[in-house]
């Protein structure tokens, strides 16, 4: 059997598809060997490290994940707590003594702190293998939000949101003068002025719809440029 | 009797012109449209997300819940009784069937994915139409999947074994329908169902006939499936 790639570096594959042929390949995630074949078990975009061969899914929900950073909308007001929605198929518990650095006395209002549809920032600290997970809002970065706006992304798409040691978000709140926190998620809260913040959403929307292209910081920073239109 | 002539003019192996589409319906988590000749199928998945009612819940797993539906003015002028009923029920179980196989949801247990298939227009070959949607619509969802699933009915009319039965041929007196899936890069049958009587040669022969339709069933998918991503460059 020959060896080789039968597919471009970048290029979108369907699950099912053969990417490489012959056993000096290896599967990566999001993919599969099949007798001496690399096949692909999502749909997204191959990724060749020498010889490892990836995937970068495009689409599909948040996986929670030990020290992401997400922001999350309480559902439930608990005993010890409360409950958030944090965009993903699983809701998160945030226990008292993680919630705020001041001391919650005995039986004290716990709506005081959060109430129901508030939103805040959080930091994952636990995922058990049942998928309970655990958040905390005390601690550097993390807080109850108040006032702006919260839009939803694809949360495969985040990381193109953020750019390379966060240079594209850094980007647009240089550009609007708004403050924007990116859940890993898929959660966006932008708060500024008002048409500012239409910019911005404007230019998280054209990120996401071509996160799979290159080329992506230019034309953000000629649309930014433009007052957020392309 | 011979059947000399389709009753539509195709060849005897010759399919429906077929139209696949990905992405169709925003606010679903992964959607997709499969049209064969005059039968369309429409699927949009949602999930996986939480599971309710809970003691349907496996620990173990994620679950895949399929819905199927033909609607009302759907059929050929006879109006559909809408709602569920003993025939899409059955629908639904050897769907969810077909389509399991290929899933691994290991990564949501407790969770469920739901599939709804919805058909606006159909003559014959919804359930293969509507499996070719809901494969689709699952990759688009960005699940894990070894394989997508092509689904396409064999069969005879009077003397011929033929493909991708239209309405006129799959209600023929003297005439068998067998409704298959396949995963195309390994062969393996996910859905294998017959309504007729067929002979042992010319079971071998629409069995033949069909693997080899799957393949130019895939094309079209992956087509479809990558389309959604050609279209935004600019």
């Amino acid at each position: 059997m020959k060896e080789e790639l039968k597919v471009n570096d970048k290029d979108i594959v369907v699950p099912g598809e053969t990417i490489a042929t012959g056993m000096s390949f290896l599967p990566g995630p999001g993919t599969y060997r099949y007798e001496s074949n690399i096949v692909a078990q999502k749909l997204g975009m191959v990724s060749v490290d020498g010889k490892v061969i990836k995937l970068i899914t495009l689409s599909g929900k948040y996986d929670p994940k030990v020290k992401d950073r997400v922001i999350g909308r309480v559902v439930d007001v608990l005993m010890t707590g409360w409950r958030f929605d944090i965009n993903c198929p699983y809701s998160a518990v945030l226990n008292m003594k993680d919630a705020v650095s001041e001391f919650i006395p005995r039986g004290a209002d716990l709506t005081q702190y959060f109430n129901i549809s508030d939103y805040a920032i959080g930091m994952i600290t636990n995922v058990t293998s049942q998928k309970l997970v655990d958040i905390a809002t005390k601690g550097p970065g993390l807080r109850k939000l108040r006032g702006g706006r919260i839009i939803s992304v694809s949360p495969k798409k985040v990381p193109r949101i953020i750019g390379k040691e966060g240079s594209m978000v850094t980007l647009i709140k240089e550009k609007t003068g708004c403050d924007i926190v990116v859940g890993q998620n898929g959660l966006v809260w932008i708060s500024g002025e008002p048409h500012q913040e239409v910019v911005a959403v404007n230019t998280i929307k054209t990120i996401e719809q071509q996160a799979h292209l290159s080329g992506l910081t230019e034309r953000v920073s000629e649309m930014l440029a433009n007052g957020g239109s392309q | 009797m011979t059947y000399t002539k389709r009753f539509d003019g195709r060849k005897f192996d010759e399919t429906r012109p077929m139209i696949a589409k990905v992405g169709i319906i925003p606010r679903a988590d992964g959607s997709a449209m499969f049209q064969a000749g005059d039968t369309i199928a429409y699927a949009a998945v949602y999930g996986p997300r939480d599971l309710h009612p809970k003691f349907m819940q496996n620990p173990s797993t994620g679950i895949l819940r399929v819905h199927y539906n033909m609607m009302p003015f759907s059929g050929h002028g006879d109006r559909v009784r809408p709602g569920g009923g003993r025939r899409s029920k059955e629908i639904c179980m050897v769907m969810q069937n077909a389509l399991t196989p290929v899933l691994d949801l290991k990564d949501y247990p407790n969770a469920v994915v739901d599939v709804f298939i919805e058909f606006p227009q159909t003559d014959a070959g919804t359930r293969c139409a509507g499996l070719n949607a809901a494969s689709m619509a699952l990759a688009d969802a960005g699940l894990t999947m070894k394989d997508l699933v092509c689904a396409i009915a064999a069969g005879r009319v009077e003397d011929k074994v033929v493909i991708d039965l239209n309405y006129l041929e799959d209600s023929h007196e003297d005439g068998c329908d067998i409704p298959m899936a396949i995963l195309p890069s390994t062969g393996e049958v996910t859905l294998l169902q017959m309504d007729g009587e067929i002979s042992a040669e010319m079971l071998s022969d629409a069995l033949k006939l069909a693997n080899n339709t799957a393949k130019q069933i895939y094309d079209v998918q992956k087509v479809a499936l990558k389309e959604k991503f050609t279209q935004v460059k600019k």
